[in-house]
């Protein structure tokens, strides 16, 4: 067999696996309908005053998006560990690292891309301007794959354990914590007239660290769980 | 003459080394624990702007430097337990966590404890309190991965991962939280404010050497503990065993 480009490895990778999250799209579709849920959640808690939400609007969403995005971590790699898949993937004479690359990508097609096409329809039910709104979808944007590479890590180092999916948030969350001070940061400096390019620059800066290191510390942590 | 460096890497000849060292930490750290509470409570001079209630840095100043500290640690030995694959400083990572996670909850209880006379909150969001509590989270998830991994060797290689990604994270998430805060609200209290008072040095130090001792201490005395757990199947901890019977 001839041995594929990393490109081509990387879009096979990501072909296989939207496929078969179209075989199952009601897995995709829970995630989206937490992530809306848990948005409307927070106005009949806290009253519905226009000025508070409008202030609330991002770090709502963002947290909301965050929480998501932990929820569909567990499908990442456990069902091919299950089956026996990941075992033959590790066999495979081909960059793990661009492997794990693919199957992040489309674990962030699946459940960070929908969150960000959602988000703006929610932040008008908390009144948000225009503007705020382009700012949102674009810190979103920047943000969720670096939720999905930082939650690969942690995917990957709690694969088959009890109680996984907990533990993963425990471990994950944390990390997450300057992609959501600088995803909110950016809407925040938007509506009180500052310009975000700073706390967007940073979150691009997030992206590409994490592009660089995520996959092949996934990869490495991959190899850890499977021994 | 040639010195054999790695002898002590083995846990079976580190066991007994390390059982010698403790008195010689415990010791020093119990007698320098009561000079410094001593100083601190009768020698030190009451704080003109903050009273009484100042006195509680001496504990808290301390803990919260090396909670900081023994992470960096904790993640070298867990470093050089996945590059080297030598089980002892796998065993010292795993040991160091518990008391790394008690430091840092107590800086946090202590820091609570001192901003409620001072600021009049039990709680700020503060950059430091708020890393601080960041850095009781990854002590915590560090424990917890640790302890769901039935198998010592993948126990000890995740959590060296956990520990080196979180040591790379941990400036990151300090400047974020110090840039988030600037955002909110202006600058708290300083302490460094005024100069301290000789006396308050002493204290402090006394006590910072205190903690710090206690923690060598504690963390030989646990590294026994797992040793002996690890190497339960293995002929020396049996003969050890036989020997105490």
């Amino acid at each position: 067999m001839n041995k594929l480009s990393l490109m081509g490895l990387f879009g096979l990778v990501i072909r296989r696996d939207l496929m078969l999250a179209m075989r199952r799209r009601a897995d995709v579709l829970t995630t989206l309908i937490f992530f809306v849920i848990v948005v409307s959640l927070f106005p009949l808690a806290v009253g519905s005053e226009m000025d508070m939400l409008r202030k609330m609007a991002p770090g709502v969403v963002w947290v909301a998006a965050l929480l998501a995005s932990m929820l569909s971590l567990g499908r990442m790699f456990s069902a091919d560990y299950l089956d026996g898949t990941l075992e033959q993937m590790l066999l495979v004479p081909q960059s793990l690292s661009i492997l794990v690359l693919g199957k992040i990508a489309a674990h962030w097609m699946l459940s960070g891309l929908p969150l960000v096409l959602v988000a703006p329809v929610l932040g008008l039910q908390f009144d948000m301007s225009g503007q705020a709104l382009l700012i949102l979808v674009l810190s979103l944007l920047l943000g969720t794959p670096v939720l999905s590479m930082i939650g690969a890590f942690g995917a990957a180092l709690t694969l088959g354990l009890r109680g996984g999916g907990v533990l993963v948030s425990l471990l994950v969350l944390p990390l997450c914590i300057p992609v959501l001070i600088f995803g909110t940061g950016a809407v925040i400096a938007v509506t009180s007239g500052v310009s975000p390019a700073s706390n967007l620059s940073l979150l691009g800066a997030f992206l590409l660290m994490s592009l660089l290191f995520a996959p092949w510390v996934s990869a490495q942590a991959l190899r850890i769980s499977m021994e | 003459m040639a010195i054999n460096w790695f002898k002590y890497a083995a846990p079976s000849s580190f066991y007994g080394l390390a059982g010698k060292l403790v008195p010689w930490f415990a010791w020093p750290a119990a007698i320098l624990f009561c000079v410094g509470i001593y100083i601190g409570f009768f020698v030190a001079p009451t704080d003109a702007v903050q009273s009484e209630a100042y006195r509680i840095i001496f504990i808290h100043v301390p803990a919260s430097i090396l909670s900081m500290f023994i992470y960096l640690i904790m993640a070298g030995y867990a470093a050089l337990g996945l590059i080297f694959n030598t089980r002892l400083s796998s065993m010292m990572a795993t040991s160091l966590a518990p008391t790394g996670a008690l430091f840092a909850f107590i800086s946090l209880w202590t820091g609570a404890l001192w901003g409620k006379p001072m600021w009049g909150a039990w709680w700020v969001w503060d950059a430091r309190l708020t890393s601080e509590l960041i850095l009781l989270f990854l002590y915590l998830g560090f424990i917890s991965l640790q302890a769901s991994i039935e198998d010592p060797r993948r126990a000890d290689r995740a959590g060296a991962l956990l520990a080196i990604v979180g040591s790379v994270n941990v400036p990151i998430i300090y400047f974020s939280v110090k840039w988030w805060n600037t955002l909110h609200q202006g600058s708290t209290v300083k302490l460094s404010g005024t100069s301290m008072h000789i006396s308050m040095q002493q204290a402090m130090f006394t006590m910072f050497a205190a903690l710090w001792l206690y923690a060598i201490a504690i963390s030989l005395l646990r590294v026994r503990s797992i040793i002996l757990e690890r190497e339960r199947n293995s002929q020396w901890v049996t003969e050890i065993v036989e020997m105490k019977q």
